[in-house]
């Protein structure tokens, strides 16, 4: 195997990081101190001796035919060392994560604004830019779809072949022709929120002399951008090497292949080390959102308040490419009734091509848009009925025994309504007069738009649940291999696996599972990279499960060996070795005596072991919609208390408050940081964010307006975190990252519909729907 | 690009008369915000930042002068007690960071619709001292704003000050956005009560071309107080003169549907603020 190229220290990814402590501690990131104080290595920092700058022509339309592109001009221009186009690519011309359909590099048409259609390499990203605009493209420009409603009516152009609707699902639970004593229906409209990461997409790709490539990256998954490369640039997956660089935030944005591509095939041409870094605008058309969605619903309950049906329409705009928008409808429509027991059901679900931005992964996939239809519904409901919301919510939550409508069996802890009571139970935040408060405390904050007037309270719940893993028959597994030897004197153990630390804390839980299982103090994690089998993606909630799952498996298998070599070399004395264990760098006895050191016995030996896990295989939905299509089902619960100013529409959020049912906390400080994030990004897409789109273009690609929460918009958050246990997961835990964004928005949104008595319906809420204009 | 670094005034204005297409740059937090979204690439920039000058501010003759380059964190923390409407437009300026670089010069030569400073110095009556190597001249406020980010410089001027009257009487701002902080007006007011004129000033911002002045408004609002004797009386405005007074700033603005909001909400909102700022000028005033 061919190594990489070494890159200098400051400018290439963290090697190993050092974790002390074990399982349920609240251990530190080791790299925390090093992000807070601007040092630690992102995939922007990479360096590279004699490195070139890639940049990207992008499409200026939604739609059109490409007639001709002409290269010459750029190509001479100062710097410049390549320029490509289509015509370039070795390879495969297409890629995606579900169905291969988005082009590496437009050709015959653009189906989106931005679509990539040419690349320059230069000595210097100015450079670079500037040649990439004396690019000349023919366009004919076509007439955008960009309504998904005329997508599915199958009227306007067809995008792809096969037709505009991307996929459509029904599900049909129990009795289709149910009728109820009260009806109410709805209809939602969510905007299409951006992962809005600190770290824009970037990367460093280096040609390892010998026709293959090295590519140092921020992504969620290395193997499968690795698989999608290696049948773009025509080369066997061993010569796609690739290594993870320092990732700044993820949130499924980084699902799909954005510049690793484009610097794999501008450094395999030139024969230069290339980086690209998008700046925020790129970064814009640069990654898939989440869907955007009209969602119609009916609630049929009877007067007793227990819900009779759920019939229910979910259309997604999937925009120009299919991402992962397959799995998104599924998610959609699996949960689509919310985490409540409902007899009969019908969901059907579109998610369908149009020219607009490409939609696919984000933090909730296809639960966070349903929810909010849902818990409203279930508002609307409890308010026809007469009922307490949380009432008639605790009367229908979900419990054991009772079927998701896929006809799949709820088993182990199914907390729904004992999260609930915990969010009705917590003590409300002091209303205080509001005309004595902080500006910062009232809607508008310092922009001093009120001084107490116009001010109104409002509390709200929702409820909210999804997937952990992969569903529907994808096969899910993780692969980590966990080496014990002596290093300096000192027994230390060696994690290494493919799998992304984006953020979300898995570098310390992988060490802190090698600490519990192995006993020993000195284990260090090795950056991921390619050289290990596939972890997965970090997505779906499922690395603490899944790589937890590999490495814990990994773990016992060096264990082991270790007490087999123990065996054999002290000699077992009446067996007794079965019951020996790893704790305090040393073997242990069933009397707690140390039997030996751990560092006089391994001496020189290396015991290193790789083990894939694998989680209980899904079965896909059959035409009824019906199967066990999910692995592990992850419940919370949010309360949010808000003030708005009901004259001029603006919002403050006073408080967030949640439950959720973790299984068992690996980290505890991680699960509150989980908890904490999600709900900003719940109450950012509840209250502000939103990629606008007009006719296919991007109204708003920037952080000058597309806003996320700052410190002064997003609340302290209460939370109770339960550790109930899933019997079949690694030490009973529960995926943790994606439930704190399902229900906060929507509890958010129903605290505004408490306060202003309004049916509020369009998501985020703009001062207009809180205004009778 | 070339990049100029004059370190006295008089160095400055010989630098921009020589270079008319020069852009100034103090803060840098419009100007690179626009380099980095390549709105345009100035072939010179001129910056401000080692002129002294420009970041002092004085009293003379009764007036504040303020240097152009005085920046929004010093105007809070320094002139609070003498321009009060300018400090509030200043706090809800961006973040701690922005306030810390950026000035109310810059935002005069921006002259973006949305410009926070804009409203609060055209509530007041601020005079605006340009300056060439010609001589210097002062532009009333409400004469400097010419169209969407452009104004009454000439190509070899730079802007050296702002003059105002320390706050003859309560003044307020106010600034609505749909974030708490570090947000772009959606639409903002400026108001100050001018005591001893017993006159009105207003200011409106993000809500049409420029900046604008509601003087119908302001009329009003000067003429239901003196007919009222309000001034005198301290007595609170009837209810039907405040909604008359919020509608009439609402009919001087003249609104676009954009990213960032409707025409009718910024409408319905100027009326809102417009009564809440005068309000709170009133308590003010009345608890003395």
């Amino acid at each position: 195997m061919i190594e990489a190229r070494p890159l200098p220290t400051r400018q290439r990814p963290v090697a190993q990081s050092a974790i002390t402590g074990g399982i349920g501690e609240s251990v530190k990131r080791p790299e925390g101190v090093l992000k807070v104080s601007g040092d630690f290595p992102y995939s922007s920092d990479l360096w590279a001796e004699g490195m070139l700058w890639g940049s990207t022509l992008r499409s200026p339309h939604p739609y059109a035919r490409i007639r001709a592109i002409d290269t010459t001009q750029a190509a001479a221009m100062p710097g410049v060392h390549s320029v490509l186009t289509h015509a370039d690519l070795p390879g495969r011309k297409v890629y995606g994560l579900e169905i291969a359909d988005q082009p590496v590099l437009a050709f015959d048409c653009v189906r989106y604004q931005g679509e990539a259609v040419a690349l320059v390499a230069a000595e210097h990203p100015e450079q670079a830019r500037r040649a990439a605009a004396k690019v000349r493209v023919d366009y004919e420009v076509l007439e955008p779809l960009s309504d998904p409603e005329l997508a599915i009516s199958g009227e306007g152009p067809s995008l792809h072949e096969g037709g505009n609707i991307l996929r459509r699902l029904r599900i049909e639970h129990g009795d289709q022709n149910a009728r109820a004593e009260v009806v109410v229906s709805g209809e939602y409209v969510i905007g299409m929120q951006d992962q809005a990461p600190l770290g824009p997409e970037s990367g460093l790709a280096v040609p390892d002399g010998e026709g293959g490539v090295d590519l140092y990256i921020a992504t969620q998954w290395l193997h499968v951008d690795r698989d999608q490369l290696a049948a773009v640039l025509a080369l066997p997956p061993e010569r796609v090497r690739l290594t993870l660089a320092g990732v700044g935030g993820a949130f499924g944005g980084r699902e799909d292949l954005s510049m690793q591509a484009h610097a794999c095939l501008l450094a395999l041409r030139t024969g230069r080390p290339v980086k690209i870094v998008y700046g925020r605008q790129e970064s814009f058309v640069g990654h898939v959102h989440r869907h955007p969605g009209r969602l119609r619903y009916e609630h049929g309950a009877d007067r007793n308040g227990r819900l009779v049906y759920v019939k229910a329409s979910i259309v997604l705009d999937g925009g120009a490419y299919a991402s992962s928008s397959t799995a998104v409808i599924s998610n959609a429509c699996s949960f689509a009734s919310g985490p409540y027991a409902v007899p009969n059901a019908t969901i059907e679900g579109w998610v369908v091509y149009t020219n607009n931005p490409p939609c696919g992964a984000m933090r909730g996939f296809g639960s966070v848009q349903n929810c909010f239809a849902h818990e409203a519904q279930m508002d609307k409901l409890a308010q026809a009925l007469g009922l307490d919301p949380v009432e008639l919510r605790l009367r229908n939550a979900f419990q054991t025994g009772d079927t998701l409508v896929t006809g799949q069996p709820l088993e182990g802890p199914i907390p729904v309504a004992e999260l609930l009571q915990r969010v009705l139970s917590m003590p409300l935040p002091e209303t205080a007069d509001a005309s004595r408060r902080d500006l910062r405390e009232l809607p508008g904050g310092v922009s001093n738009t009120t001084h107490g007037e116009g001010v109104r309270r409002g509390v709200g719940y929702a409820a909210g649940f999804k997937n952990v893993g992969y569903s529907e028959g994808f096969p899910d597994y993780s692969t980590a291999r966990v080496t014990l030897r002596v290093v300096e004197g000192r027994a230390q153990a060696e994690v290494h696996t493919a799998s992304a630390e984006v953020g979300q804390g898995l570098v310390t839980i992988q060490g802190q599972i090698a600490h519990t299982e192995l006993g020993v103090s000195q284990v260090v994690v090795l950056n991921a990279d390619t050289r290990v089998g596939s972890g997965g993606s970090s997505s779906a909630s499922r690395q603490t499960y899944i790589t937890g799952g590999a490495v814990k498996t990994a773990c016992e298998a060096v264990r082991q060996r270790v007490l087999e070599m123990a065996r054999s070399e002290l000699g077992d004395q009446a067996g007794s070795g079965e019951n020996w264990r790893l704790a305090d760098d040393s073997l242990i006895d069933t009397s707690g005596r140390t039997v030996i050191d751990l560092v006089t016995l391994l001496g020189d030996e290396v015991v290193s072991e790789e083990r894939e896990y694998r989680p209980r295989p899904t079965e896909p939905l059959d035409e009824r919609g019906q199967g066990k299509a999910h692995l592990q089902l992850a419940f919370a619960a949010h309360r949010a208390v808000v003030d708005v100013d009901v004259e001029l529409g603006l919002v403050h959020v006073v408080e967030l408050a949640t439950a959720q049912d973790v299984g068992k906390a690996i980290n505890p400080l991680a699960v509150e940081g989980q908890l904490e994030g999600g709900a900003a990004q719940g109450l950012g897409l509840a209250i502000m964010e939103q990629v606008l789109v007009k006719d296919g273009k991007i109204m708003n690609p920037s952080f000058t307006d597309y806003l996320i929460p700052t410190i002064l918009d997003m609340p302290p958050v209460r939370m109770e975190v339960l550790e109930l246990g899933d019997p079949r997961s690694p030490y009973g835990l529960k995926g943790v990252g994606e439930p704190p964004a399902i229900s906060s928005g929507p509890a958010v949104l129903a605290a505004i519909r408490a306060a202003t008595g309004r049916e509020v319906s369009h998501v985020p809420v703009r001062p207009d729907d809180l205004l009778d204009l | 690009m070339e990049f100029l670094q004059p370190a006295t005034w008089r160095e400055a204005l010989e630098m921009k008369t020589a270079q008319p297409q020069a852009l100034p740059i103090a803060g840098g937090t419009d100007v690179l915000v626009d380099l980095n979204f390549d709105r345009h690439r100035p072939e010179v920039i001129l910056d401000l930042n080692r002129v002294t000058e420009l970041s002092e501010w004085q009293p003379a003759n009764g007036r504040l002068r303020v240097g152009a380059g005085v920046s929004y964190s010093r105007v809070i923390s320094e002139l609070s007690d003498r321009l009060p409407g300018l400090a509030l437009a200043s706090r809800s300026v961006g973040s701690p960071q922005i306030r810390n670089r950026g000035t109310v010069g810059g935002n005069l030569g921006s002259a973006s619709p949305a410009g926070d400073a804009h409203p609060a110095l055209l509530a007041t009556r601020a005079s605006i001292e340009v300056s060439s190597v010609r001589g210097s001249r002062e532009i009333p406020v409400d004469e400097f704003f010419l169209g969407p980010k452009r104004n009454a410089l000439k190509p070899d001027e730079l802007i050296a000050a702002f003059w105002l009257r320390p706050a003859p009487g309560p003044q307020q701002f106010a600034k609505v956005g749909t974030r708490n902080a570090m947000v772009i007006a959606v639409c903002s007011f400026g108001l100050a009560l001018d005591v001893e004129q017993q006159t009105v000033g207003t200011g409106i911002g993000s809500a049409g071309p420029i900046p604008l002045r509601a003087g119908e408004a302001e009329r009003f609002l000067a003429e239901a107080l003196a007919d009222g004797n309000h001034w005198r009386s301290g007595q609170p405005l009837p209810q039907s003169a405040r909604e008359r007074f919020g509608e009439l700033v609402a009919q001087a603005a003249r609104p676009i549907d954009d990213v960032r909001g409707t025409a009718a909400f910024r409408r319905r909102a100027l009326a809102v603020l417009a009564r809440r700022t005068f309000a709170w000028a009133w308590q003010e005033y009345t608890a003395g």
